[in-house]
């Protein structure tokens, strides 16, 4: 950044604007329009490609198949603007899947306790990771992670073996595939979340304050910032929203096994950085990451009905993430700088 | 060959808008050791490095055995035999001694280019040997104490030959009898033929090894002498006999009643026996050498690194400050010495960096509320006079001294009664100094209780209605503002008698 020099900050009335200015090029130069270009791009490629694609019913069915992981980019977002990372996110779901489908199976409680005990394991996991992560300040997120990524992973394992646990009521599995009208209870549901989620970073002191952390700990603590206790609720958020994609793709597949959910963590952070949050922190909106989680869904499911093996997928992907977290580094041409 | 070995003629090394130092000259003679003595920021950290080759001066020649040199990087002066101990080692505390003192210069075989351990170890117990210690060099350099690391890095001074060695505060850590085998060591290599540059704090020291002192004050060349030739206070006078040339604003504060009472605060290996008040509308100033544990007391009165013993009192009350949140929640608000790190948050806007501490205040029930915000945070810009076009300016494009009534316009939002100030006015140009003083002296005016930390000799003594010096870990003195001078103050911080305890403070 360009210091002002003194005499110019001299020249400067002692009376300070405290209403915006609006401008419409930093209005138009935000990282959301190129988000809304891509998406648009992809509808376009996609209907050229299938003639199936645009159809109102089956775009809306198609969320279903994509949305279960997409409760997860919300708190990974609020994360990632903390400076901190989540890969155990995957393990989570697995795990608080299997307890889930054993309760109900093997211990006969009814599935509405189950689903309360799923939500409850997938806040333990998010416990876990947090009061590590706090506790000892000289182990990264990342390590941390990891580590309970394993270790989620093999009690799921330990729980339910490589087996398959289904049986589910009607009502439970209806809930993944069912509609009000022609809009999926998943889309509803992610739709609800998205909104709480986008008020809290937002619109709430609590936003501001994982804000503040990603930006710049030390004077954060220094303000009187709890820092470690909103990293450790962020991180429960992560858990919990674990648990409930376990429950939709439970419901949706009809069963769980250990195994489910594995990759879904970079599939997530894939999205939160495509939608323009900071990988060092301190910097994102809610909306461009809904808006990544749209593209990416519609991408894979577009390339799906045109029988485009899934592995074409991983290098869009891929190539999409690389793209998300280099463009900010690269340098705008001078007209759109100029002030 | 000259009869010097090193001579710096007319040094003169601008940064931008600070003339660091200004036309210095410096003379050693082989075997001498010279003291190089001054206040804190008078250039002595920047002129050791222009000798090591850290920066280059502006203007200015040095001669090394009487032939003209330049330095480009601290690789050419390790070169010609010059070698620097800094205040704080600067060692590789997972390696063994013997990978710290062969670091950079190791000894390789000459056809396979091995790394010969062998010879290396053996090389580096008989240097150490030859400096009287008995560190086994296979042990990790961490787990030494802070004075025996420096008989390592002295070490390393003289396998790469060294035949100039420059110590930088290197008794600062130590204790009396650490300090004095340090002593013995720097005689030995003097009478081997080194020539050493020791710059300390301490009188003590300077009588007990140096035969030739150079003082520095506010980047000038103030003289050179021998150490028997001039008295221990026109000494005192040369290192700070300058007028104070900032103006003081007018205090007009009325002293009422004890707000914050500190009894015995202590924190191992840091500070002791800390005892003091701050009334309502009082400027208390505590200074001290940078390193005499004023930081880390304030910092124990604010949460943000607790003390392990003793009590604090808030309006007669007994409190608990176990986070830097509960300091705030009892009315202490903090103004720390790094603003850029510590202070405020560079990327955001002054607007938001004002209302973090206090959000609380201004949201309801956790919502928050952007036009209540903008209206106080705008309240508060003017009041410390910011100047900048709008609350949304961000704070990184602000000049230090802005940057630091933004800081002081955050600390007002809170409830705060007690200030605490940690070196307001570090890195701020001389315009903003002045206003910073201003807004200093309306606080307290307003019935706050200010505690302000500073290095700046002028500033402490045009503000402070009491004066309390710091010498290492402990308080030396508390002067009123009538008995404090520039003089007593150094005296007190400096310490020309060593003090009996100092080793409680400092043993960890």
């Amino acid at each position: 950044m360009n210091n002002k020099s003194l005499a110019e900050e001299n020249y400067l009335p002692n009376n300070l604007a405290n209403k915006k200015e609006f401008s419409l090029k930093s209005f138009f130069l935000q990282w959301e329009w190129l988000l809304i270009l891509i998406l648009f791009l992809v509808f376009i490629i996609n209907s050229i490609l299938s003639p199936y694609f645009l159809d109102a019913n089956s775009l809306l069915g198609a969320t279903s198949t994509f949305l279960d992981k997409a409760f997860i980019v919300f708190p990974m977002a609020l994360i990632m603007i903390m400076r901190d990372i989540d890969i155990s996110v995957g393990s989570t779901v697995a795990l608080s899947g299997v307890v889930m489908a054993t309760v109900y199976n093997s211990f006969g409680f009814p599935m509405e306790i189950a689903i309360l005990v799923c939500l409850a394991v997938g806040a333990l996991c998010g416990l876990i990771n947090g009061l590590l992560i706090v506790k000892f300040k000289e182990l990264s997120a990342v390590i941390v992670t990891l580590g309970t990524m394993i270790l989620f992973r093999g009690i799921a394992y330990i729980i339910l073996e490589d087996q398959a646990s289904g049986n589910f009521p009607d009502w439970f599995n209806y809930f993944g595939w069912g509609t009000a009208g022609n809009i999926p209870f998943i889309l509803i549901a992610f739709i609800i979340v998205a909104i709480v989620f986008t008020l809290l970073l937002h619109k709430t002191t609590f936003g501001r304050n994982v804000y503040a952390i990603g930006s710049n700990p030390t004077a954060s603590r220094f303000s009187g910032v709890s820092v470690d206790k909103i990293r450790v609720i962020v991180f429960v958020l992560a858990g919990v929203m674990a648990a409930v994609t376990a429950i939709f793709l439970a419901s949706r597949m009809g069963s769980t096994r250990p195994n489910v959910a594995s990759g879904y963590e970079l599939e997530v952070i894939t999205m939160a950085a495509l939608g323009g949050i900071s990988t060092v922190g301190g910097k994102g909106r809610m909306l461009g990451t809904i808006l990544a989680v749209f593209i990416i869904g519609f991408l894979q499911y577009g390339l799906g009905l045109i029988n485009i093996p899934s592995q074409t997928l991983l290098i869009i992907i891929g190539a999409l993430l690389i793209l998300a977290v280099a463009t900010p580094k690269l340098k705008l041409p001078k007209f759109l700088l100029r002030k | 060959m000259s009869e010097y070995v090193l001579e710096l003629k007319g040094i003169t090394k601008e940064f931008p808008g600070v003339k660091a130092l200004d036309n210095v000259h410096f003379k050693l003679k082989k075997g001498e050791i010279h003291a190089l003595m001054g206040e804190n920021g008078a250039g002595k950290s920047t002129f050791i490095k222009i000798i090591t080759g850290v920066h280059s001066p502006n203007k200015g020649e040095m001669y090394l055995y009487g032939e003209k040199v330049e330095f480009n990087n601290p690789k050419d002066a390790q070169v010609k035999g010059i070698a620097a101990i800094y205040q704080h080692v600067t060692n590789f505390p997972d390696l063994t001694v013997t990978e710290n003192i062969f670091m950079g210069h190791e000894k390789v075989s000459p056809i396979t280019r091995r790394l010969l351990w062998k010879e290396m170890h053996y090389e580096a117990r008989s240097l150490l040997r030859q400096l009287g210690s008995t560190i086994d060099p296979k042990v990790e350099m961490g787990s030494l104490s802070v004075a025996q690391q420096q008989i390592v890095e002295i070490a390393k001074a003289i396998s790469t030959k060294a035949k100039i060695i420059i110590m930088d505060e290197p008794t600062a850590a130590l204790t009396a009898r650490e300090s004095e085998e340090l002593y013995k060591i720097a005689e030995k290599l003097r009478d081997d033929g080194v020539s050493i540059i020791f710059i300390s704090h301490r009188f003590e020291d300077m009588y007990r090894l140096a035969t030739q002192v150079t003082v520095l004050r506010d980047a000038k060349y103030m003289g050179s002498w021998g150490v028997d030739e001039i008295s221990n206070e026109q000494l005192i006078v040369q290192m700070v006999g300058r007028e104070i040339s900032q103006v003081f604003p007018n205090k007009h504060n009325e002293i009422k009643e004890s707000i914050l009472e500190i009894k015995n605060l202590g924190k191992i290996g840091y500070f002791a026996d800390i005892s003091f008040n701050v009334r309502k509308g009082e400027i208390v100033g505590l200074t001290g050498l940078v390193g005499a544990g004023r930081t880390e007391v304030c910092q124990a009165i604010c949460g943000i690194a607790p003390a392990d013993k003793g009590e604090i009192f808030i309006k007669g009350k007994k409190v608990k400050i176990k986070k830097p949140k509960d300091a705030m929640n009892f009315g202490i608000g903090y103004l720390p010495e790094d603003r850029q790190l510590q202070g405020l948050i560079l990327s955001w806007d002054i607007g938001r960096n004002i209302t973090l501490p206090s959000m609380k205040k201004y949201s309801q029930k956790g919502w928050l509320n952007p036009k209540r915000e903008a209206t106080v945070a705008k309240e508060l810009a003017e009041k410390v006079s910011v100047k900048a076009n709008s609350i949304f300016d961000l704070v990184s494009s602000l000049s230090g001294g802005n940057q630091q009534k933004v800081s002081v316009a955050k600390l007002l939002t809170a409830d705060v009664e007690v200030i605490i100030l940690d070196e307001p006015t570090k890195g701020v140009d001389v315009g903003a100094k002045s206003a910073i003083y201003e807004i200093i002296n309306d606080l307290a005016a307003q019935g706050y209780g200010v505690l302000l930390v500073s290095s700046e000799m002028p500033e402490i003594l045009g503000l402070s209605d009491r004066i309390i010096v710091m010498k290492e870990g402990r308080i030396a003195t508390t002067l009123s503002k009538e008995e404090a001078t520039q003089e007593r103050i150094l005296e007190a911080a400096m310490g020309s008698e060593p003090t009996n305890n100092r080793e409680v403070v400092v043993e960890v």
